[in-house]
């Protein structure tokens, strides 16, 4: 695995408490936090070792680059242009002249270091408060030179989490289906990329139809719905290895697959003369057991993060509507009672809101609300979209848009969006092709 | 088979009424009835006068009068055929969710063969294949095309 090359070797100082910029993050953030990056200094030798290996000409600018990105495509900072900067880069890594930096009206200030030791880049950073005129954090950190994006999402996760109190979601993958061809004919493939959109890969070929991957919330195993041999069935890949295998023996389509929180099962649905229930799979043992039990439709399972409870979606009362119920499949609850129908519920990692999608009159909205189903907010209305998938911090939501086409069938297009808890912040994630049903890794480092 | 499947049954019968009663009360308006596909546009032929695909109407997965007659007329073609299997590929439009589009397109094309089985025909000749919203016959954005795509479209597997 990637990250068995990445240590923390030293925390230089502790966490101090009583730091005085903070970023509000519980409403939408008009104001982001002007922060300053300074390039991370490097010395000459490792600057050419870097370039022989990495062929990149300054990393230690590189790395800044990934970490301004990020902090800017989070919506709550707002990275402020280098040519203002007074101080160069290795002394201010020293010590900040915390002047220069007021008047540029930055209030957090991120210094660093990369260096070559031993075959491997070896990086050290600082968080300053400008305003206390106060390190904040420093944390260095060595790891194999091809890991050097991550050390720029490690750096932003841990000025996030220092800044904002909560966990950070750069240091994160995104698996999605990437789409080509005509609308009639789309050809899709697995394909995985960064969080933010570099390192893309495909990982099947696009002979046959594959849907819907998801992330295992503890390790890098994704499980997805694929077409192979004109039989839908969920199947499991190791990412690391490329190994797939099908998820069970079912004598019909299984579809709409999730991980349960521990990684341990896989819930879906098994469609069977025309009556689709869920059903889980032990992945050490290998037994099946049938959730539910009921005539109508029953998919999309979600799992709370305890374990405890099962998000679906069920047209038992007529139309589409989400359901939560013991992990056992007892005590069914309907929640969603407002206007239109509702699909794809998903529990957020921190467990007290379910992400959905909802189509009423027309228009379809990704939504959050309560688990009991009060405090529906909707989040985004569009022709098409649906599918929300929860940044690992539980703070933002990736979710896939489809455009309509004109009379003679054209103009069509899908792509994948976020957008923050709060609403704000609704953003076009780049990808080389069309794509939909992203879903987001958990951290990769922890 | 069991209790849910009894229910489900009648539940299909109850609504067939319903929507037998609709229908009487629906303009056909150009190639649509209620919102029913009625048009010839994509539709194949298995064999002379027998035509491939059965259409329904939005969120529905009943078969209309014409669907059934459709399917007599593949059920008579498949007895007089009896070494033809045949696969039901069901579909959905693009207005929906589409793990939910997955189910929904399976049971149309269980619909159709409920009704070619209880025309005799052996269900080991039937298998069914649901592509949800993945295989649109149509590409538009309009209620024109979407009647089109909610289908379960007969295909020869041998």
């Amino acid at each position: 695995m990637l990250f068995r090359y990445l240590f923390i070797l030293l925390i230089l100082l502790p966490l101090k408490a009583f730091a005085l910029i903070e970023v509000d993050i519980t409403r939408g953030n008009l104001n982001p936090l002007p922060v300053a990056v300074s390039p991370l200094s490097i010395d000459e030798k490792s600057k050419s070792n870097f370039k022989k290996i990495l062929k990149k000409e300054d990393l230690g600018s590189e790395i800044s680059a990934i970490v301004e990105n990020n902090l800017r495509q989070s919506g709550l900072f707002n990275p402020l242009n280098k040519n203002a900067f007074l101080q160069k880069p290795d002394i201010a890594n020293l010590k900040p002249r915390f002047e220069d930096w007021n008047l540029i009206k930055a209030q957090a200030l991120i210094t660093g270091k990369v260096t070559f030791v031993d075959e491997k880049l070896r990086v050290e950073f600082r968080l300053w408060d400008v305003l206390a005129g106060k390190e904040m954090m420093a944390l260095a950190f060595t790891t194999v030179p091809s890991n050097w994006r991550r050390v720029g999402h490690i750096i932003t996760d841990k000025v996030y989490e220092r800044l904002t109190g909560e966990n950070g979601y750069f240091d994160t993958r995104i698996i999605y289906v990437s789409e080509e061809g005509s609308k009639t004919n789309r050809i899709k493939k697995l394909a995985i990329m960064d969080q933010d959109g570099f390192n893309n890969k495909y990982l099947t070929l696009g002979n046959e139809l594959v849907l819907t991957p998801r992330f295992s919330p503890t390790n890098q195993m994704v499980t997805y719905l694929s077409y192979f041999r004109n039989l839908p069935r969920v199947y499991l890949l190791d990412i690391e290895t490329g190994m797939q295998e099908v998820v069970g023996d079912f004598p019909g389509m299984t579809f709409a697959p999730r991980f349960s929180p521990d990684g341990k099962k896989i819930i879906m649905s098994f469609a069977k003369d025309g009556n689709s229930d869920i059903y889980t799979m032990d992945l050490e043992n290998r037994i099946v057991e049938r959730i539910t039990n009921h005539p109508s439709i029953d998919t999309s399972p979600s799992y709370s993060p305890n374990g405890k409870y099962i998000t679906f979606n069920s047209d038992r009362s007529g139309y589409q509507q989400i359901y939560v119920m013991n992990s056992s499949g007892k005590n069914v609850k309907r929640i969603s009672f407002g206007n239109g129908i509702y699909g794809t519920p998903v529990w957020s990692p921190r467990g007290d809101l379910i992400a959905f999608t909802k189509l009423h009159k027309g228009k379809f909205y990704i939504g959050v609300m309560r688990t009991d189903g009060t405090g529906e907010r909707l989040l985004t209305e569009n022709y098409y979209q649906e599918a929300p998938s929860w940044s690992p911090n539980g703070r933002v939501l990736i979710f896939y848009r489809e455009t309509k086409t004109n009379s003679k069938g054209e103009g069509f297009s899908a792509k994948l969006w976020s957008i923050d808890l709060t609403g704000y912040n609704e953003k076009m994630v780049n990808t080389e092709t069309d794509a939909s049903d992203p879903s987001w890794s958990s951290l990769l480092t922890n | 088979m069991n209790l849910s499947k009894i229910l489900k049954n009648g539940f299909l019968v109850i609504v067939a009424s319903l929507v037998l009663t609709a229908c009487a009360t629906q303009k056909k308006i150009g190639q649509t009835q209620g919102d029913v596909y009625t048009g010839t546009d994509s539709v194949e032929y298995l064999a002379s006068g027998v035509k491939d695909r059965v259409f329904f109407a939005t969120n529905e997965t009943v078969l209309t009068t014409a669907s059934r007659e459709t399917l007599r007329k593949q059920a008579a073609w498949l007895r007089k055929n009896s070494k033809i299997t045949i696969v039901l590929e069901g579909h959905a439009d693009e207005r929906g969710t589409r793990e939910y589009n997955l189910a929904i397109g399976e049971r149309r094309a269980n619909s159709a063969k409920d009704y070619l089985m209880t025309y005799g025909i052996s269900s080991d000749r039937i298998s069914v294949l649901s592509y949800g919203k993945e295989r649109p016959v149509d590409s538009g954005s309009s209620p024109l095309a979407w009647s089109k795509n909610r289908r379960s479209v007969s295909v020869k597997a041998n």
